[in-house]
């Protein structure tokens, strides 16, 4: 049994082999050597096994379950190896500063100013002409990297696809008929032709509520927005831009799942809790001969998200 | 025959007293001047303390997301064009994909140990990041980034902003439904920017969200970039901490110009190499048996679908609950507009959090006008108000993590949601509030109290004949010796007083 006073730090740097902190801390060193045999021997076993379980293409968490049980055995041998059969210390090393003399340190700086000064005071004009050399390039760099990563993105944040004329059709491209959304009912639509693109389904989608069965006035100046009850909103949502996509029919409100923004579609979806600061834009809509729906013309807002260029 | 064997042990012999290793010395020594830096190398003390493995636990993390890294980029295809899906995925057979995600789904079940190492992969990142986070705190408590640590305090929370990027643009790469929502949710981000915005986020998505090329993009970046410079920093990092050497806590025999602990040969080289070791191995258990961000159930990306209550990893969720919880501040005047529910939430608060982190070294030497060398570590209670400023922080960072399932605790409680998010914007505000007057009074206490924070030595309670009980210490063990904590004494730059228990009402421990 030790005490406290055997265990004073020592430095390791040429101690002799036979000194008692450089002894294994292990009461029962044969006892510690056994087990830690057995956690390599068991490691060694679930290497095999990892190496089974990839030629004979078991399921995935065999080969998870084999090497993390291996890798975790032969960690532990390993750990109980350094900390019960390796010297037991502990061992003190000195800390030597890090610092220099003064004489040194302005040595160092008498270099710089006298030496480098020197050479700079004498030709400024070089240095000058040098350093504009240097920045000129790393300026059109800059901006070359830059202006070459994409277009400029002048009108883009600010149209979709919808235009006059437009038909409204479902996600397999079905064009959409007065008749065919029960009241309450919702669909997503897109501008025909483009439900299978980047931009139809990024930009242009547009979820359709059918509201009630007759021509529906979400706000004032909209009066011929939504026929027989057809109101259709971005499904952008106007704070970060995920798809409003859930319908609470009893409330009338569309949900974002993303920040829980609600909208209020019976006026003009606008905002009635959570993040998103403005109302969904509304797609004026109108219904040709043959009874399928139309856009009027494009959104007359932006859609989604607030930007910088942004008007209201 | 023989006689070569013999020249080669009289080779050996002269080579010096051990043989081969001798001579391997001497070759290296002579062309490289190995052997002094060699020994001192392995004779340097690592300190023996359980929060010194916290760093360990980020670099090993770090080693296994390389190498499972690796096995991914073999097969994984960085394209956002489309192609009918034919893989080994049955349900997904037929439709139309991006390459991004059908490679995404096939190396996951067409590739043995695809599944294992892609899972293998996030569990990996959000332990690195995990223990990145953890680490700091240690680091922050214990006083550890003083002077003359400044530059690692730096390195190490460049490598935490680094990492969590790095873990939002691997997470962007299956092109999978929630991955897609997170990107255009950062791109809205981006857009929210004052006067650039609308060019950054056009510039960096090549056109209008979301393109083709933001893909092959943060590949690149996600597999070359950023991971070259976290291996310049964490070389950095481990190299200033070779040359500065380890802290430690003040103990017996521990002094500001020593250090205490295991040498690096053998001991700690065998620790921690089983250290490495363990922590692959936890990760590949928690890889084979804990689901992570399983692609298939969530399907491809559309634009103009989405999940209900999916959450980002964990090291996201403060940013997602500060964009829950922020009102609809939307500022529009002069014909331009700043989304500040946007912009507040997810530019500026990152900002302004990550830039105090980076400078609170320099924030509190403002403050203590200290500007010793420390090398012996503070315990938390030594420093109220240090400490209590960490507890507040975290405890805001908390609040808005928790903030980022409204849904889920609305759900769960049965309460309406606008009641949750009321009460989010509340606590948001009041507990870093409070919790800084309570940290502090706690640490105050603690102070007061002598035996806190030491270890309790054992009594051996004897009864003797006549009864009487007797209370002896216990003989100590072998390894109880080093674990005699001793407070460093308030250095004389602390103004304040410390609560002292004579007739204060405080209990002061008797030993």
């Amino acid at each position: 049994m030790s005490t406290p006073e055997d265990r004073t730090p020592v430095s390791i740097t040429g101690l002799s082999a036979d000194h008692p902190l450089l002894q294994p801390a292990a009461r029962r060193p044969q006892l510690v050597e056994r087990v830690i045999a057995l956690l390599f021997l068991l490691g060694i076993l679930l290497g095999a096994v990892f190496m089974v379980a990839y030629v004979k293409n078991w399921a995935a968490w065999t080969l998870g379950a084999s090497l993390g049980g291996g890798f975790s055995c032969l960690g532990a041998g390993l750990i109980a190896w350094g900390k019960y059969l390796m010297p037991r210390g502990p061992f003190v090393e000195e800390r030597h500063s890090l610092a220099n003399t003064q004489a040194d340190r302005d040595a160092f700086a008498a270099a710089i100013v006298e030496r480098g000064g020197g050479v700079l005071k004498r030709r400024k004009v070089l240095g000058g002409l040098l350093g504009a050399g240097v920045g000129i390039f790393s300026l059109s760099m800059a901006f070359q990297l830059l202006r070459s990563l994409g277009p400029m993105p002048k009108g883009i944040l600010f149209h979709t696809d919808w235009a006059k004329g437009t038909y409204l059709v479902d996600i397999t491209g079905r064009r959409v008929n007065i008749s065919d959304l029960a009241i309450g009912s919702i669909t997503t639509v897109f501008p025909e032709g483009l439900q299978d693109t980047d931009n139809g389904q990024a930009v242009d989608q547009t979820v359709l509520i059918r509201l009630s069965n007759q021509d529906f006035v979400t706000r004032k100046g909209r009066e011929t927005w939504a026929p027989q009850g057809y109101v259709a909103y971005s499904k952008l949502c106007t704070h970060l831009g995920c798809p409003v996509g859930l319908y609470e029919q009893e409330l009338e409100l569309l949900v974002c799942p993303c920040h829980q923004s609600m909208f209020n579609v019976t006026n003009g979806a606008t905002p009635t809790f959570g993040p998103a600061p403005r109302p969904l834009p509304q797609l004026p809509l109108q219904v040709d001969a043959m009874g399928y729906l139309q856009s009027q013309s494009d959104y007359l807002e932006p859609v989604g998200p607030g930007f910088w260029e942004r008007r209201s | 025959m023989s006689n070569t064997a013999s020249t080669k042990r009289a080779q050996l012999a002269s080579a010096g007293p051990y043989g081969k290793i001798s001579q391997a010395i001497n070759e290296l020594d002579e062309r490289l001047g190995v052997a002094k830096g060699g020994r001192t190398l392995l004779d340097k003390i690592f300190p023996d303390h359980w929060s010194f493995m916290l760093g360990e636990i980020a670099l090993y993390s770090f080693v296994v997301l390389l190498l499972t890294g690796i096995y991914l980029t073999l097969y994984y295809v960085p394209s956002s064009s489309v192609v009918t899906y034919s893989g080994t995925y049955l349900p997904l057979v037929g439709q139309k994909v991006s390459q991004a995600y059908a490679s995404s789904v096939d190396l996951s079940f067409a590739v043995r140990g695809g599944l294992l190492a892609r899972q293998m992969h996030h569990w990996a990142c959000d332990i690195f990041v995990g223990s990145i986070v953890v680490h700091m705190g240690r680091v922050f408590f214990t006083g550890a980034f003083r002077k003359p640590r400044e530059t690692n305090w730096i390195i190490g929370t460049t490598l935490l902003v680094l990492s969590i990027i790095e873990g939002f643009l691997g997470y962007s790469l299956p092109d999978d439904l929630v991955s897609g929502t997170g990107l255009r949710i950062a791109y809205s981000i981006v857009l929210s920017i004052p006067v650039v915005g609308s060019y950054v986020g056009v510039f960096l998505f090549g056109g209008n969200f979301p393109g083709t090329v933001i893909i092959p993009r943060f590949f690149i970046i996600h597999v070359l970039i950023i991971p070259l410079i976290l291996l310049g920093l964490v070389g950095g990092h481990l190299a200033l901490l070779v040359r500065q050497k380890h802290t430690q806590f003040p103990g017996k025999g521990r002094t500001e110009t020593n250090v205490v602990g295991s040498p690096m040969f053998p001991v700690f080289m065998a620790k921690t190499t089983g250290f490495l070791f363990v922590v692959a191995g936890v990760i590949a258990l928690l890889g084979a048996f804990a689901q992570i961000n399983p692609i298939w159930q969530f399907g491809f990306y559309d634009a103009s679908r989405i999940s209900y209550a999916v959450q980002p990893d964990f090291y996201m969720g403060f940013l997602d609950g500060a964009l829950r919880i922020w009102p609809a501040w939307e500022f529009s005047a002069f014909g331009h507009t700043i989304p500040l529910e946007v912009t507040l939430p997810a530019v500026v608060l990152p900002g302004i959090l990550f830039n105090l982190v980076y400078a609170w070294p320099l924030i509190e030497r403002k403050f203590t006008k200290d500007n010793d060398l420390h090398n012996l570590l503070d315990r938390p209670s030594m420093r109220p108000k240090r400490t209590a400023a960490g507890v507040s922080v975290a405890s805001f960072l908390a609040i808005l993590f928790i903030g980022s399932s409204t849904d889920v605790l609305a759900n769960f409680f049965r309460v309406s949601l606008n009641t949750v998010l009321l009460d989010m914007r509340i606590l948001t505000i009041l507990v870093p509030l409070i919790a800084y007057p309570v940290t502090y009074k706690i640490c105050k206490e603690m102070q007061g109290f002598a035996g806190a924070g030491k270890r309790k030595t054992t009594n051996v309670v004897t009864r003797t004949v006549d009864g009487e009980y007797v209370a002896t210490a216990a003989p100590v063990y072998v390894d109880d010796a080093n674990h005699h904590l001793e407070a460093e004494p308030i250095p004389t730059f602390v103004t304040e007083p410390s609560a002292v228990a004579d007739g204060s009402g405080i209990r002061r421990a008797e030993r």
